[in-house]
């Protein structure tokens, strides 16, 4: 069976496919975005509002970080509808900080240092079950109606609109549920972490979330799963280099980036 | 059927439509001709809400459409098709027409969830067989799994105007749909617009090329520098003085 070391490290492969998973949702209706950590942050603090000090069962109380990222979520995803691309990412990434320097200095969960004595709540088949759930959702949406609605979108927001997409509806509902999925992610690592600081949920947690999803490539909903395995398993097994464990991990990405530009999991290398 | 009064659209200094009418009767195929930059894009942009107008109405049926939102519009019974092929180029040629319905199915991400595997039922069953339907018709039917950038200029073309018909339309906007076609293809696609109208829709079309527009049109406008000079059938309109002069130069 697996030790304890192993067991944790598949429990952050389990919550790094949950918040891919989740970021893969926008990003597939065209939405680039760089404030996944801070959806992952409220959820985290409220997860943990709602069991620690409310007492509530795990899972009510992921429902309700999850739904507290869904409203952050939808209230983003308003300004977020009239802009794309590198200004999106701008504007994500703002969101990012305001949430992690809100909780910075918000003294009642803590200010800069944190929340901690978090019963240890997460197990290893909950975060499973989790990502699994969420991959069998976007299978589910991809041959819907919903789902082809998100890939018109993608590919052409003016062709869509004509053939009555209402792109006002279908965008904010991608960052919304977007948001969720890494609301629930944020509950889970808190359970799994057993203390939480803003810290945590900085521009590299955003920029994690990001990469894994780029690694993986966006032509399937595997790819954010790949993605995911690369990003937190790789790092472990490099640990025999020691302090070079992350510059190696680097240029590996560096190496997958110039290989497979769009992604580990996509069969055609884009035209040179 | 369609009613513009007195439409205007302004860029910054430049006029694309300056008091545009025109009125589209049910039932009839009605073309839009005139040089280029005559504005003729710009009036279906502003019709299909694409762009809001400056000045002027638009209505559909008796209903005031002005400035509404191009899903609202398509929801309203106007369909079109684009000058530059706008397909989904990474979907399939049926689930471009698929998507065509979106204006005419309800199911959301509720429904998404919890239809059944393996086997489609209800909404999206109707929807698969519908887009089939519309696939022959336009006669791609042989290229239904073929993704929308793979296929030959003139097929796209098809796929566009099967993908609008998809919502049901009463008036359909065909933006060129000639383009780039050999005179063998132009003649199926003056079939296909014959069927499209016997099936009770309404056609709007911009198009260069004369003699299509002369074969398949109840009434032809003459768009020039965002004015109309001349409106009527197109053996009139051909004769038209004004109109010889706003293609042939103003002393021809």
């Amino acid at each position: 069976m697996l030790d304890s070391y192993g067991e944790s490290v598949l429990v952050f492969l389990g919550i790094n496919m949950v918040l891919a998973l989740s970021l893969y949702l926008p990003i597939s209706a065209g939405q680039l975005s760089l404030g996944h950590g801070g959806f992952m942050a409220i959820g985290a603090y409220v997860t943990v509002i709602c069991t620690t000090w409310l007492g509530w069962p795990l899972v009510a109380g992921l429902a309700g970080g999850g739904l507290a990222a869904a409203l952050a979520g939808a209230v983003v995803g308003f300004p977020a509808l009239r802009i794309k691309g590198i200004y999106l990412i701008i504007l994500t990434m703002g969101f990012g900080e305001i949430v992690r320097i809100f909780f910075l200095n918000f003294e009642p969960t803590g200010g800069a240092s944190g929340i901690g004595g978090i019963r240890h709540l997460t197990t290893l088949p909950l975060v499973m079950g989790v990502a699994a759930l969420m991959l069998l959702c976007l299978m589910r949406f991809r041959g819907a109606r919903i789902g082809r609605a998100l890939r018109a979108v993608q590919e052409d927001e003016v062709a869509a609109e004509a053939m009555g997409v209402n792109l006002t509806r279908v965008k904010v509902a991608a960052f919304a549920l977007g948001a969720l999925g890494a609301g629930i992610g944020g509950g889970l690592y808190a359970h799994q972490a057993l203390f939480i600081d803003p810290g945590q949920f900085g521009f590299f947690r955003s920029a994690e979330i990001f990469l894994i999803v780029v690694l993986g490539g966006l032509g399937t909903y595997w790819g954010p799963v790949v993605g995911a395995a690369v990003v937190t398993l790789l790092p472990e097994m490099l640990r025999f280099v020691q302090d070079w464990r992350m510059t190696v991990f680097g240029s590996l990405l560096v190496l997958c980036a110039v290989l497979r530009p769009a992604g580990l999991l996509s069969g055609r290398r884009p035209a040179a | 059927m369609l009613r513009v009064d007195r439409l205007a659209k302004r860029f910054g200094g430049y006029q694309a439509l300056a008091g545009v009418d025109l009125a589209v009767e049910p039932g009839s195929v009605h073309a839009v001709i005139g040089p280029n930059g005559a504005g003729k894009t710009t009036l279906f942009n502003v019709i299909t809400g694409i762009l809001p107008p400056t000045e002027g109405d638009v209505s559909l049926e008796g209903r005031d459409i002005t400035g509404w939102r191009a899903d609202r519009v398509t929801r309203a019974g106007i369909a079109r098709t684009f000058q530059q092929v706008r397909l989904f180029r990474g979907m399939s040629a049926l689930e471009n027409v698929m998507v065509g319905r979106h204006a005419r199915t309800r199911s959301g991400f509720g429904a998404a969830l919890i239809r059944p595997p393996f086997h489609e039922r209800g909404e999206e069953a109707e929807t698969r067989r519908r887009a089939r339907e519309l696939l022959e018709l336009v006669g791609l039917g042989a290229r239904a799994q073929t993704s929308g950038g793979d296929l030959t200029l003139v097929e796209q073309r098809r796929l566009e105007v099967a993908r609008a018909l998809a919502s049901d339309p009463r008036l359909l906007l065909l933006d060129e749909p000639a383009g780039g076609m050999n005179p063998v293809e132009v003649e199926d696609l003056n079939q296909l617009i014959r069927k499209i109208r016997e099936t009770g829709v309404t056609v709007l079309l911009v198009e260069h090329h004369m003699r299509l527009v002369m074969r398949v049109s109840d009434v032809v406008t003459v768009l020039d520098a965002g004015r109309v000079i001349a409106t009527g059938s197109p053996d009139i309109v051909r004769r038209d003085p004004r109109v010889i002069a706003a293609y042939l130069g103003r002393d021809a």
